[in-house]
């Protein structure tokens, strides 16, 4: 079978070429399980890769093609996941441990100030 | 208080290591459910993937009947066990529809006679499309579309002889 148009050929334009391109490398592949589609040499790799380039071809803006995905998909086919209630501790969960840190390390801190 | 908080970052640590090796130890599960069940059948139209068959349109749906769309190939080997069980859902009435993912028509016609042929229509996906409007990841995959066009049941992996009793089961709820 011939790849996919798209598939392993770029956009015309580089503008659009390069933003399908950013948003491919954070874009799970199905089949691969932890490469990025613009990684991985499966055949669906491939088929998503030009699914992507065809929609950024079409005028959609990447956003919109992620929120394609993750309404077929769920989360799990993005890198770069978006805040929801689902994913609020992870994004949170760094910030509270800075917090955390900072309060455990307070003591270090007036010692040295008397 | 002073003793916990010297027991605190242990008990972090404790909490991560924890964590970490669960999931090494279990690995998470990598079948993707599609999240179109519950929703329409996203609107398509495929080029006949066995002629004289026809091809398969999402018109064909939501016709007051459900219907069985399989996602497979030829060249997929969980498929060729799967047959066997389609033929004979087939036999019992069941209306299947198939959607052959990056075939070619020779590959697919020789499958389809020495694993027998239960679809009524073949669409042909030469690049994925409609799968992935489907949330589809793999082959085979079968999804059960009710009278009104909605996804109702997805069947990821081949139909074993055990999964038939579902399939049939959402088959009759989506009527």
């Amino acid at each position: 079978m011939p790849d996919a148009q798209y598939a392993n050929t770029q956009l015309s334009d580089p503008a659009k070429e390069a933003k399908a391109r950013e948003l491919m490398l954070t874009l799970r592949c199905l089949v691969c399980q932890g490469q990025s589609i613009a990684d991985s040499d499966a055949d669906m790799a491939g088929d998503m890769r030009a699914l992507v380039r065809r929609k950024i071809e079409a005028g959609e803006s990447p956003d919109q093609v992620r929120s394609w995905l993750i309404e077929r998909y769920g989360d799990w086919v993005t890198y770069d996941p978006s805040f929801n209630s689902r994913t609020a501790v992870l994004w949170i969960a760094p910030v509270l441990f800075i917090v955390l840190g900072l309060f455990l390390a307070r003591g270090r801190f007036r010692k040295k100030a008397k | 208080m002073k003793r916990f908080w010297l027991w605190f970052p242990l008990g972090l640590f404790l909490l991560f290591f924890g964590v970490v090796a669960s999931g090494l130890i279990k690995p998470s599960s990598t079948t993707i459910k599609s999240r179109m069940v519950g929703k329409a059948l996203p609107t398509f139209s495929l080029p006949a993937a066995n002629e004289p068959q026809p091809g398969l349109g999402s018109a064909t749906f939501g016709q007051g009947q459900p219907r069985l769309l399989n996602i497979f190939a030829s060249w997929c080997i969980p498929c060729v066990a799967e047959a066997p069980i389609l033929m004979k859902m087939a036999q019992q009435g069941v209306q299947i529809d198939g959607i052959a993912i990056r075939d070619r028509p020779q590959d697919l016609a020789r499958f389809l006679a020495r694993n027998g042929n239960p679809y009524k229509r073949i669409g042909s996906d030469i690049d994925s499309r409609v799968q992935l409007s489907l949330g589809s990841s793999g082959v085979p995959e079968t999804f059960v579309i009710d009278g009104k066009g909605i996804i109702r049941y997805q069947h990821i992996g081949d139909i074993r002889p055990e999964d038939v009793p579902e399939i049939m089961a959402a088959l009759k709820a989506a009527r």
